[in-house]
């Protein structure tokens, strides 16, 4: 059993290497003392969480002024929720909160587009029940309608055309 | 005694004198569905009975197994986890009496299928060696039966969807397990790692994130999930494993004949020859310098799959499985040295 750096009493369960100049150090930490260093052992919070939460607060998401409040309109997630969480509630959440998911994807991932594999859900050929279309379409519908009533007009556009998009869609 | 392995550690791919095995995993989400944090029991059953109905269908995967992950003994989700084949989220094994309702895993061969870990898919394959090729094309064809027969989360512009930002687009994490005692050896480690994070990867443990680098040996992987393909996610990845590669066989030759290295060696081939104890951590250890020792011919020529199977197989998990007379912990460490005993002899009868 390796014990906690800190506390030199329970078993480590986290073990953090870091690399200075040529050499590696690892520390090893308890559950409790790395929730005192604010490091998630159990998953609940996740790499994100506490890379949100260490940080400096402009590495996290934008603050965005109108939408701390706003709600998912599928799972009731909001963008405070989602940053204290590190985690994305629904699918639909996507959608809602696109323009600061996609502001954090710039973060994470240095970009903001898919360029793999293109997926086609069985779901959405012709022949298929149009339930989650018709889903996706209310779900579209009800952001633009936030976008517009929180004078959010850059977002706005990207979600009528997307509507339209799959309106058109045969 | 049973003596089982997986089949991704019989030493049989590319490179594996350093590579110990090669794995690749997609993170995928049914759409219509909350994604884990937001989703309760009943809704995590349904997709568990979406997945499970699909699968029944799809060749490939009809005949695997299903483990309940939370109607498993402890001692059964760790010896999955030591396999490899759960995270240790999925298999509880920090919140020992609670496993996550409906957490599942199909095990087909080298595939399998974490339900209801992070998201609610993690299809993940796995090959021998250093085979980025194989183990995606394995990993792309479970995503490909399953994608017709139940609806994933996707978007246009954001790709797959994940419950974490991190691994949105294309859900992929493709990692190389792979040894490198002479780059620790000689310092140059730390500059190794330091250039792996600037080129967008990442590295880990033997044990997935947060575990320490035992037995130096060290998961490779990408760290980004979005803007790249599939395919230029895992050239990335082997392009710098590859050159990892080159500059662990160039410092093998800076390390070739240095007194300490071979002394260091050779007392872990006596220890793990004939010590009567071992902890676990040790003897992953021992294993590491005996594999360099082999492949700078300082040591007797042991199969990498034997050590391989050692590092699986002198769990504490597999070991309490493997029967014999009681099971309690403090039994472990002789068993585990009477297993590399065993295992080491048989190289000398073979």
């Amino acid at each position: 059993m390796t014990s906690c750096h800190d506390c030199h009493q329970r078993e480590a369960v986290v073990h953090l290497t870091e690399v200075v100049g040529a050499s590696v150090n690892t520390v090893h930490l308890c559950g409790q003392c790395a929730s005192a260093r604010g490091i998630a052992a159990d998953g609940t919070a996740g790499p994100l969480g506490a890379f949100l939460a260490t940080i400096s607060p402009t590495a996290g998401m934008p603050e965005a002024p109108h939408g701390e409040t706003l709600a998912c309109p599928e799972c009731d997630a909001t963008l405070a929720s989602i940053r204290a969480s590190g985690r994305v509630g629904c699918p639909t959440c996507w959608v809602a909160f696109g323009r600061p998911l996609r502001d954090l994807a710039r973060r994470l991932h240095g970009a903001t587009r898919h360029v793999g594999d293109r997926y086609e859900d069985p779901a959405a050929h012709p022949d298929a029940p149009g339930r989650r279309r018709q889903r996706a379409l209310d779900a579209l519908r009800r952001a633009l309608a936030a976008a517009i009533e929180h004078e959010e007009f850059e977002e706005a556009a990207v979600l009528r055309d997307r509507l339209k998009a799959l309106e058109d869609a045969p | 005694m049973s003596i089982e392995a997986p089949e991704w550690l019989d030493a049989s791919g590319p490179e594996a004198d350093l590579v110990v095995s090669t794995r690749v995993r997609l993170a995928r989400n049914l759409a219509g569905h909350r994604f884990w944090g937001r989703n309760g029991t009943d809704e995590r059953e349904a997709i568990l009975a979406a997945v499970q109905g699909a699968v029944t269908a799809i060749p490939q995967l009809s005949g695997g197994r299903w483990h309940r992950m939370d109607r498993l003994a402890p001692g059964s989700r760790r010896w999955l986890h030591e396999r490899q084949l759960v995270s240790r989220e999925h298999a509880a094994l920090d919140q020992v009496d609670h496993p996550r309702s409906a957490a599942a895993l199909l095990v087909a061969g080298p595939k399998a299928i974490m339900v209801n870990e992070e998201d609610h898919l993690r299809i993940q394959a796995m090959t021998s060696g250093f085979d980025l090729g194989r183990a995606g094309a394995a990993a792309a064809a479970v995503n490909r039966d399953l994608g017709e027969r139940i609806s994933f989360a996707f978007d246009p512009d954001f790709g797959y969807l994940t419950g974490c930002p991190t691994n949105v687009g294309t859900g992929l994490r493709a990692s190389v397990l792979i040894h490198l005692p002479a780059l620790v050896a000689t310092g140059e480690i730390g500059k190794v790692l330091q250039g792996i994070g600037q080129m967008g990867l990442t590295h880990r443990g033997l044990w997935g994130e947060g575990s320490q680098a035992e037995g130096h040996l060290f998961q490779l992987s990408n760290q980004t999930t979005l803007g790249r393909s599939e395919s230029d996610l895992m050239d990335h990845l082997g392009r710098v494993v590859h050159e990892v590669i080159l500059h662990e066989r160039r410092a093998r030759m800076v390390v070739r004949g240095v007194p300490t290295i071979e002394d260091r060696v050779g007392r872990a081939w006596g220890v793990l020859r004939h010590a009567r104890m071992l902890q676990v951590g040790e003897m992953v250890d021992l294993l590491g310098s005996v594999r360099l020792g082999v492949g700078l011919d300082v040591l007797p020529a042991v199969p990498m799959h034997t050590l391989n199977r050692l590092l699986v197989l002198g769990q504490d998990a597999h070991l309490a499985r493997s029967g014999g007379q009681g099971s309690e912990a403090d039994d472990l460490p002789v068993r585990r040295a009477r297993i590399v005993h065993q295992l080491l002899d048989e190289r000398d009868l073979a």
